[in-house]
């Protein structure tokens, strides 16, 4: 398993770069990884990920867009719009947790 | 370079070419329930990657896009060998009811919306839905009997013409 430094934070990653230890994050650190995909975060931002993280806490899985959305209450276009192009991966990234595997 | 300098941070690669990267078409054909799904998750699947999506309701895949059916597409035993039950039950009164529920509440199950919601989910993705001219004609439907997020009843030619480039699948 692959260990890298961003901006001084030391993780520990898979070959892609997401975290495989969801303990190793906390709000900087998700700035920091934010900063990684052109993302600044915000408040609305941040709701989605501590749903994310909640969540995953309880099922241990990674929740797709369509949960994600119907969780935190943010509608899918919202989504897009917060973490555009990939949104559950980039959601998943910046949350420090592992991609997603479900289809829908 | 020196031993001392620490390894590039290992970051996943996100983004696509932009605007002009990948494109896809998908033309759903099919009316029942069961074949309705294909294109419904691939589409979303692409659009969740960032992908140009562009959906063709043909034949009798128009059903999925008519507010009046689109709720109501039904699943059969029936030519479908793949249920592995013998034909002749496919036929008896309420089969197809039955296996509609089961396949309905099954799909639920996944936590996978029923077809005008994920529809909804796919336009709200940023995905395109067209109408095909030839059938709505046969059918004699207008806008007004297909779901508003359709962005237009057009000509096979105008699809070909919208989706150039774009990688296609046949549904």
């Amino acid at each position: 398993m692959p260990v890298t430094t961003l901006a001084g934070h030391t993780i520990h990653v898979d070959d892609e770069g997401f975290l495989t230890d969801p303990s190793e994050w906390d709000d900087e650190l998700a700035s920091v990884l934010a900063a990684q995909v052109g993302l600044t975060l915000t408040d609305e931002h941040r709701a989605v990920l501590e749903f994310l993280r909640a969540d995953f806490h309880q099922r241990g899985e990674t929740p797709t867009l369509r949960r994600a959305s119907a969780g935190s209450g943010v509608p899918v276009k919202e989504l897009f719009r917060l973490f555009p192009q990939k949104p559950a991966k980039k959601m998943a990234y910046v949350a420090g947790l592992p991609k997603p595997v479900g289809c829908v | 370079m020196t031993s001392t300098e620490t390894a590039p941070a290992i970051v996943p690669q996100f983004e696509t070419d932009g605007p002009s990267g990948r494109k896809l078409a998908i033309i759903c054909s099919k009316g029942n329930l069961d074949m309705a799904y294909p294109g419904l998750i691939l589409a979303n699947a692409a659009l969740g990657e960032g992908v140009e999506t562009h959906v063709f309701f043909t034949f009798w895949g128009l059903d999925m896009i008519t507010t009046a059916r689109m709720s109501d597409l039904k699943f059969t035993m029936l030519g479908n060998t793949a249920t592995h039950l013998p034909q002749g039950l496919g036929g008896l009164p309420g089969m197809t009811a039955l296996a509609t529920s089961r396949l309905r509440k099954a799909i639920a199950e996944l936590d996978v919306p029923d077809v005008p919601e994920f529809l909804e989910q796919i336009v709200a993705s940023g995905g395109h839905l067209w109408a095909c001219r030839l059938s709505a004609d046969m059918n004699h439907l207008t806008p007004a009997d297909l779901m508003e997020d359709v962005e237009g009843i057009i000509s096979a030619s105008d699809f070909i013409e919208k989706t150039a480039g774009a990688q296609l699948l046949f549904i």
